[in-house]
């Protein structure tokens, strides 16, 4: 095993009996079990793991956690490869495989790089301003800046892995397993209540994890962490969910949450990969903690620059130092604990930068008896190295901070940290539209009031209270009172307390540490490491008017890379701030939207994928089509035969003879998608009156009617056949996809209109199937499978039904016609489907029934002129548009869609008609939805006067035949029209839509 | 995602209802119609509240009990503040 350069001897929560190998970008390096990626990786001396995003500058580690806006990682191989992943979040395993993105041909040498040098002609607003000219420039350079200026890729192929979605409740959602959370937790679990605890870290303890000398009751934190666990463990109201990012705070104190399951564990993990829950809390305490800021100085970018409390973390919790020889630079007390830590290490602590004169606190006397040198009032003015950082130079500061004198000490190093104070982690709070406000005091945005319908509490330093035991206290007193809330009163114990937090001195806000030569012309300042945002882009925004906070963000991109602005916004704003010579909080500040880290698509699809995407629908005799070698088409979600192909067919031959036998002799289809609604009440028949158009309360039972369905604003929403069961019940019948829209409309019209009618509506689609015998042979069929009743004309005829027994099976047949032929729609309980189907089947051999599938079926009808709702119909069509002027109810005082069909627009004569289109070639089949003109020209625009609705090879009139909705169409029968599509223009004459030579109607 | 007690079964989750529109627009009466202008039915067909604050609507229940009810919603915080049921008045609330 390769040796581990930076790695200390001793300490840390890493197990150094259980080494771990890694490859990164090809390259094998060990670490060991408990590391993160990021940890390893500087253990091993790795600093350059990636370019950065516009200039693609090399760039190292920043932080310890989920706001890290430099190491992206691609993570894992093939179809599992996700790109953009933070290497302090990756968990090490073995044989895990990992590469940096945003470089080429390689890390080391990359050609991007270029753009550095070139970067004075890349400033903000470069897109907007460089590639506009010429006019259709973007195009061009479009594709080149998109490869330039990338993050990872994602992979191409189908996500291998499966994904789980839970729902839970609870009294009390804690968000963060710190010493806040931790108090809160066990404080409502100990009182009983209902508790979840949520961490994104794959172990409770939060900045404890990081601690190298803090005791809490007594013991040493990391022992008071692991009891802490151990208790929420085994209280059994308490779900306790590490690896899981609450990563949105929805309405209603909903929690979104993703628990990472099997990443730390890798593709040979067995179960889901993530899961999604769903968190509804009555209370939610969020003890999400504090983000360090970074200090703006120039090239705080260099590998080797990173944030002082994230090498706390590295040396204290992983053993890994960020390299040998720090300097670190400060404007607050906090990162003297780092200096204190890593000597402790090991690691030679250069100096600190202190931007304030004379820091007296507790922590800077510690650093200064422990003789690490304090260079006060002074700040770094330069960082030299490219790929690893070499040297510092040291400059005193001028009084007013601005600028800096005297002569630069050189320091040589390999680190710098900086620590430019902290900003309490308020995105969830931020979430859910409540404000944030500026504290002067930690000179941080803090959590505002809560929104109403919201129920959730700040504690600790997510609300800028950064002492130990002031995180202790309050998160034990709000889990106490949450709990008590709900009914939990007996809290038992006192809160944790902690030793004393060390006196400290106020921080100095300087947003800008300046260097000895103008912002812009020397190194660059960054302030949004992710989206390469430096003090100069945001001085030029404010030169160029951009100062809203929402204008800022977008002309620089600042804040919207995919680490939102985690480590940048304050810094952003409070230099604006400064330009503009206003108060940070006059700025404004942003607001924060899910997700909190990125979350894999993955998880939101969870089981709903493929066959699961969306229910499907069968008939009771769905086995015999697919037996019968018919291919489906989707309905809705009902799966229906398409045709029934015999060797050698293709479609057309097949539809052609499926067609033309049931007009010749006889077909059966099944009709069993129908849409059903069984209706039955006093009040049925008003109801009825009152949806469609035409009249029902004279319908006499036994006999069937068809209508049209309205919207209030006149237009076609379905049709049907209804029949009259008896004086209170009908059966109404639905087009294929409307009927759960018919359901519904009938419903809300009822409930929340006419309450006060007695009716009542049972969906009975799947208690029916149906199957439609049609042609001039069909009563004939049926009458070898009926013998209860009389099939003749006169006994039975058109438009009525009758109840009687087919194939020994009680039935209901409807003797209506959706093909103009003769035809008997039979009805019979579902589970006799296959039965009396096979029946027919072997009662019609003698006529050589055919069966048909839905081609056929829109052929025939078709060919007789019947109308498809939602094919002949767009949501624009009155059913006079389409020649139905007879079925509206002039005698009727009212229906929904009345007063429309009398608007002045309705009523116009010229209005788009549905009319029949006979191509001048009789061979040419036109294409629907191609668009009808009069005149046609070279190239468009033309005048366009309709389209076609319809369109199909008809074997019975030998001919193609169509149907196109068309202005004015019923006033020009037999004009000459043109459709131009597909570099070719079809001519065809207007007719009537039916298109035999018997123009029978319909009935049959 | 909203917590909406249906007033028939209790709170439920948002994703179980499906929203209406606007509630307490009444459908005109015969009458009414047969004398309103074109521009006063398209007004009763088309014409919306569009509120910030409170604003009174129709959801139904429809992968639950299926019945139709009102609720009185904050655009703006998405705060339920009242569910009622069909046919009640719309109740007087201090606007937000």
């Amino acid at each position: 095993m390769s040796a581990q350069k930076n790695r200390v001897a001793t300490g840390g929560r890493i197990d150094r009996s259980k080494p771990v190998r890694f490859t990164f970008d090809g390259k094998t390096y060990y670490g060991y079990q408990g590391d993160s990626l990021a940890s390893a990786l500087l253990a091993n001396g790795v600093t350059l793991v990636g370019r950065s995003f516009k200039y693609h500058r090399p760039r190292g580690i920043i932080s310890a956690g989920a706001e890290e806006p430099n190491a992206l990682m691609e993570v894992g191989t093939g179809a599992r490869r996700e790109p953009n992943t933070r290497a302090p979040q990756i968990e090490l395993y073995d044989g895990l495989v990992t590469a940096s993105q945003n470089r080429w041909p390689s890390l080391d040498f990359d050609l991007g790089a270029v753009n550095s040098a070139v970067s004075r002609f890349l400033p903000s607003g470069f897109y907007y301003k460089t590639f506009k000219w010429p006019k259709d420039g973007w195009m061009f350079y479009e594709k080149f800046i998109r490869r330039m200026a990338g993050l990872g890729t994602g992979p191409t192929e189908t996500d291998p892995d499966r994904y789980d979605k839970l729902y839970a409740h609870c009294d009390v959602m804690v968000v963060g397993g710190g010493p806040a959370g931790l108090a809160a937790a066990l404080a409502a679990g100990r009182a009983g209540a209902r508790v979840v605890l949520v961490d994104e870290q794959s172990e409770l303890g939060g900045a404890l994890l990081s601690e190298r000398d803090r005791t809490i009751d007594g013991k040493p934190a990391a022992e008071w962490v692991a009891a802490a666990s151990a208790e929420l463990g085994n209280m059994p109201e308490v779900r306790v969910l590490t690896r899981t990012t609450a990563f949105a705070y929805l309405d209603a104190n909903m929690l979104s949450c993703v628990e990472r399951l099997t990443d730390h564990i890798g593709p040979n993990a067995t179960g889901p990969r993530q899961r999604l829950w769903r968190i509804r809390a009555k209370k939610v305490i969020l003890a999400t903690g504090s983000i360090e800021r970074p200090l703006v100085y120039s090239d705080n970018d260099r590998p080797g620059c990173m944030l002082a409390s994230a090498a706390r973390t590295y040396v204290n919790r992983y053993g890994a130092t960020p390299g040998q020889r720090v300097v670190i630079m400060t404007n607050n007390d906090t990162a003297y604990q780092t200096a204190l830590d890593l000597t402790a290490a090991g690691v030679s602590v250069a100096a600190v930068v202190d931007l304030r004169a004379n820091p007296t606190g507790a922590l800077p006397q510690a650093a200064r008896a422990k003789g690490i040198e304090i260079i006060e009032n002074s700040a770094i003015t330069h960082v030299k190295g490219t790929k690893q950082v070499r040297e510092v130079d040291v400059q005193a500061l001028t009084s007013d901070g601005k600028g800096v004198t005297g002569s630069a000490r050189h320091l040589y190093c390999d680190t710098v940290l900086s620590s430019g104070g902290w900003q309490p982690t308020v995105h969830l709070h931020s979430q859910t539209r409540a404000k944030v406000v500026w504290d002067d005091g930690i000179q941080a945005f803090v959590p505002g009031p809560i929104m109403p319908g919201q129920n959730n509490r700040s504690v600790g330093s997510a609300r800028g209270a950064f002492g130990l035991n002031e995180a202790l206290n309050e998160g034990h007193n709000a889990g106490a009172e949450a709990a008590a809330k709900f009914g939990f009163s007996n809290v038992t114990g006192n809160a944790p307390s902690a030793e004393a937090e060390p006196d400290a001195q106020p921080l100095r806000s300087l947003w800008i540490v300046p260097s000895n030569v103008p912002v812009g012309q020397g190194g660059k300042h960054f302030v949004d490491y992710q989206n390469d945002v430096t003090a100069a882009d945001v001085m030029l925004a404010h030169r160029e008017g951009y100062v809203s906070v929402e204008h800022l963000k977008r002309y620089t991109t600042m804040g919207m890379a995919t680490d939102q602005g985690k480590t940048s916004n304050v810094n952003a704003l409070a230099i604006m701030a400064g330009l503009k010579n206003v108060s940070i909080p006059e700025v404004g500040t942003t607001t924060f939207r899910p997700p909190y880290t990125p979350v894999t698509f993955g998880v939101f699809a969870g089981s709903d994928k493929g066959d699961f995407l969306d229910p499907i629908r069968k008939t009771p005799i769905h086995q015999w089509h697919a037996e019968h070698g018919a291919p489906f088409e989707c309905v809705g979600q009902w799966h229906r035969a398409w045709y029934y192909p015999k060797p050698g067919e293709d479609m057309h031959a097949a539809v052609n003879r499926e067609v033309k036998a049931t007009r010749d002799s006889v077909g059966i289809v099944d009709a069993s998608t129908l849409g059903k609604i069984d209706i039955q009440g006093p009040d049925a028949a008003w109801f009825l009156n009152m949806v469609y158009t035409n009249a029902w309360t004279k319908l006499e039972p036994g006999k069937c009617r068809y209508g049209f369905m309205c919207g209030e604003d006149g237009m076609v929403f379905d049709d049907g056949v209804t029949s009259r069961i008896s004086e209170n019940h009908f059966h109404m019948t639905t087009t294929t996809g409307g009927a759960p829209r018919v359901m519904s409309w009938l419903e809300e019209w009822h409930q929340c209109e006419w309450p006060d009618k007695k009716v009542y509506f049972t969906s009975v689609t799947e208690q029916w199937a149906v199957f439609a015998l049609n042609g001039p042979n069909s009563r004939k069929v049926l009458e070898k499978v009926v013998s209860d009743i009389d099939l003749s004309e006169e006994a039975f005829p058109f438009m009525t039904w009758r109840d009687c027994t087919v194939a020994g099976v009680k039935a209901r047949i409807y003797r209506i016609s959706f093909t103009g032929e003769l035809s008997y729609e039979v009805n019979i309980p579902p589970s006799y489907a296959l039965h009396v189907w096979r029946a027919l089947m072997t009662a019609g051999e003698e006529f050589s029934i055919t069966p048909y599938g839905t081609e056929a079926l829109h052929v025939l009808r078709a060919e007789k002129g019947f109308v498809i709702v939602g094919q002949e119909t767009d949501g624009t069509m009155t059913p006079q548009d389409l020649g139905f002027e007879w079925i509206i109810g002039k005698a009727k005082p009212d229906f929904i869609g009345r007063r429309s069909h009398l608007r002045s627009d309705t009523k116009r004569p010229d209005r788009k008609h549905l009319v029949g289109l006979l191509t001048e070639n009789p061979n040419d089949v036109l294409a629907e939805g191609a668009q009808v003109v009069e005149h046609v020209k070279d190239k468009p625009p033309m005048t366009m006067i309709g389209h076609v609705t319809s369109s199909y090879w008809s074997p019975n009139a030998g001919r193609s035949i169509a149907m196109a909705v068309i202005k004015n169409g019923r006033n020009r029968m037999g004009q000459t029209v043109y459709l131009p599509y597909d570099g070719k223009v079809i001519a065809a004459k207007i007719s009537k839509p039916t298109f035999l030579e018997d123009g029978a109607p319909a009935n049959g | 995602m909203l917590l909406i007690s249906c007033p028939y079964c209790g709170p439920r989750d948002e994703h179980e209802f499906s929203y209406g529109h606007e509630a307490h627009i009444a459908r005109p009466t015969l009458e009414q119609q047969n004398t309103m202008t074109d521009a006063e039915w398209a007004d009763y067909l088309f014409m919306r509240k569009n509120p910030k604050g409170v604003h009174f609507e129709r959801w139904v229940h429809a992968r639950g009990c299926r019945q139709w009810f009102n609720v009185a919603r904050h655009t703006v915080t998405h705060e339920i503040i009242k569910v009622y049921k069909m046919g009640e008045p719309a109740p007087k609330l201090e606007q937000k």
